[in-house]
């Protein structure tokens, strides 16, 4: 009887033995890489409708971060700013600059600016700023460098791992609750020593919620 | 010689034991008469064909149905949560667990006669596994996160819970999926060899040629064959016993009574068998007609099986009983009530009809003249798995709908659509099945060939 398969045929078992453990390692690196949020969040930058440059006011003039989120120590949100406080300045500064038209509009007709929101939790999930302020989480730890970037964007992916991660060992991220807007605080002296365990400043020790309830209520 | 099925069984010449092959074919007409169903099809086929995938379309429509508007279109309420879909996954595993037995277990024990049922009876298993793994899918509310139920690594860094015998469901239920599947189709290659030396066009050739990976049947092919066949029933058969275990933990485990109770395993896997046994009858007693295999798929086959299903029948009338017996014998007011409700309450009609399935008609096969008439022993089968199917009815609802607190006692009332689940998934079982008889030899030629007479190295002498 004739055969029915080609010579070559001999050698499936071995592309397959080589193929299969390659095409599973890919599959495995391209889940792990492009479905993974540090892959996909990290970096989003949408644009938005007002030029607002966190750069310029946070960085280069230096201003507090809570004069603006104010209410990041007191609320669960932390506020995006109204534009009357925009117009504290802005009623002085730069009165007729296009850029602030939206602003200028907006303050007259009481109408929202459109921010886009960039750190977007799901609903499920009930994050709240206080807790992490006073336990002397950094505004760097989960946003980044605020004050070096002109278009806000994500820094960290906000996965639940990547919480996790910090509340199961949450040292690496803490520092004097005085020092929490410090953008600088972390190339300083004081962060090289620094133990959280051995701060006098602190009345009581965090305690990170690693169970559901913690964030998912 | 199809037809003169004897009323007393022939003899083997060699073993003097009930010859398994009547009529005494050559290995050549053996090897025309399985494959002729698979070589040229008929009438038949269709007939049995198109209405499975009229059903198969149902269960299309019901499905779509249920995952676009949710799993509230089933008719569950809040007391029982588990209803028909939960009922139909233990009915359909049970199903399944006849094909390993007849395969694994009477392997194992050198059961010669299970060599003619043993192909369509895993086909079955397959088949049904995938009926079954439908409802613990389909039946969660959001089906499309049933991944997390796999223990890998993620960005949430959670694992799932193993504490919970619905986990284990997965683990089993796949895994005896998997196993299957391979002992199935390790058993077939030598049968595809066959398919393909006998194809005669080119694309049966190429595909029966790629599936039976270049069988050539030397000694060492079969030296291997066997060594791993035996494996994999070694394998098999404890997967039979635990995966109906898990199935069964499933109630066993929580607190509620009628479900708490330690009988279940045993129980359970006894119901899986008697109903699986019922299913294989079901489909062997028109199947070995229609095709004109009666002298393959014997009286004696038929008998045995009916002996089977008699033991298990037995043994699940004994664990109703002894079900009874402890809620008596507890003296706990939950349990008795749940028992008293059973057969007396709303879902008394469930009871009985289970009851009188399962309990009495498998008795029936102590008379010789039913369980050597394939016409009475197909209806005690219909009758069985009617049975079986209302058992894990009564068991899941009758449990739930009233438990400790009068205050959330319900009845439940299944809608359209878990009708719809129920008559698609045996169009889905039956499509496949139908693709199986029209594909694939339905009888291990080689296993057939190896318990016939003429098999023996002593054939043709005269000590």
């Amino acid at each position: 009887m004739p055969a029915i398969f080609p010579r070559w045929t001999n050698k499936i078992p071995l592309a397959v033995g080589v193929g299969a453990p390659l095409v599973g390692a890919f599959l495995i690196f391209a889940i792990w890489y492009w479905w993974s949020p540090s892959f996909t969040d990290v970096g989003y930058r949408p644009k938005q409708p007002v030029p607002f440059s966190h750069a310029l006011h946070a960085g280069d003039m230096g201003m507090d971060c809570r004069y603006c989120h104010n209410t990041v120590e007191r609320a669960a949100h932390a506020a995006i700013p109204p534009s009357a406080t925009c117009m504290n300045c802005h009623s002085q500064v730069k009165t007729d600059s296009p850029r602030l038209a939206l602003i200028r509009t907006s303050y007259e007709t009481g109408d929202s600016v459109p921010w886009v929101r960039v750190h977007q939790l799901p609903d499920y999930a009930y994050f709240d700023h206080r807790p992490h302020l006073a336990a002397g989480v950094g505004c760097v730890s989960c946003h980044g460098r605020i004050d070096g970037m002109d278009v806000v964007e994500m820094a960290k992916p906000m996965s639940m791992g990547w919480c996790l991660d910090c509340h199961r060992n949450p040292g690496p991220n803490l520092r004097p609750p005085s020092q929490v807007t410090n953008m600088n605080w972390a190339e300083s002296e004081e962060a090289k020593s620094y133990d959280y365990k051995n701060d006098p400043e602190r009345k009581r020790m965090p305690a990170p919620p690693v169970h559901c309830s913690g964030c998912h209520r | 010689m199809a037809s003169s099925i004897k009323e007393r069984d022939s003899l083997d010449p060699v073993r003097g034991r009930k010859l398994l092959v009547e009529g005494g074919p050559s290995f050549h007409d053996l090897t025309e008469q399985v494959c002729a169903p698979v070589e040229s099809p008929g009438l038949a086929w269709w007939v049995a064909f198109l209405p499975s995938l009229g059903l198969l379309g149902v269960y299309g429509i019901a499905l779509g149905w249920l995952l676009w508007e949710g799993v509230g279109v089933w008719g569950l309420n809040n007391p029982v949560d588990w209803g028909w879909a939960i009922v139909n996954f233990v009915f359909w595993v049970g199903i399944g667990h006849a094909g390993t037995l007849i395969s694994a277990i009477l392997f194992l024990f050198r059961q010669q006669w299970r060599t003619a049922v043993n192909r369509s009876a895993e086909a079955m298993t397959i088949f049904a596994v995938i009926c079954a793994l439908q409802f613990p899918t389909f039946h969660t509310g959001r089906p499309w996160l049933l991944y997390w139920t796999a223990p890998l690594p993620n960005q949430m860094e959670m694992w799932p819970n193993f504490r919970s015998p619905l986990l284990w469901d997965v683990f089993a239920v796949s895994t005896y999926f998997t196993v299957s599947l391979l002992f199935w189709y390790v058993g077939l290659v030598p049968d595809l060899a066959t398919m393909r030396d006998r194809a005669t066009t080119k694309i049966r050739r190429i595909a029966y040629g790629i599936f039976s990976l270049g069988w050539r049947g030397s000694t060492r092919h079969w030296q291997h064959y066997e060594k791993a066949y035996l494996l994999l029933a070694g394998l098999a058969t404890p997967l039979v016993l635990s995966v109906h275990t898990i199935v069964s933990f499933d109630f066993a485990v929580s607190q509620l009574p009628g479900w708490h109770t330690t009988i279940f395993p045993p129980y359970f896997v006894a119901g899986a068998i008697f109903s699986g046994f019922a299913m294989v009858l079901t489909l062997l007693i028109p199947i070995r007609k229609w095709y004109g295999l009666e002298h393959i798929i014997t009286i004696k086959h038929l008998e045995n099986m009916a002996k089977i299903i008699l033991l298990t029948g037995s043994l699940v009338g004994y664990a109703y009983g002894m079900e009874f017996f402890i809620a008596w014998y507890s003296g706990n007011p939950y349990e008795s009530f749940a028992f008293v409700n059973r057969a007396f309450g709303p879902y008394a009609w469930a009871y009985w009809i289970m009851i009188s399935c399962n309990v009495i008609s498998p008795q029936l096969v102590w008379f010789k003249k039913i369980r050597r008439s394939p016409k009475a022993l197909f209806v005690l089968s219909i009758f069985v798995n009617i049975g079986m199917w209302f058992e894990r009815f009564v068991i899941t609802v009758t449990s739930l709908h009233r438990d400790f607190l009068p205050s959330s006692w319900d009845y439940y009332s299944p809608t359209i659509w878990d009708l719809g689940m129920l008559i698609g998934s045996f169009g889905l079982f039956f499509t496949l099945f139908c693709l199986f008889l029209r594909y694939l030899p339905m009888i291990a030629l080689a296993e057939v060939k190896a318990v016939m007479p003429e098999a023996s190295p002593h054939f043709g002498e005269d000590h």
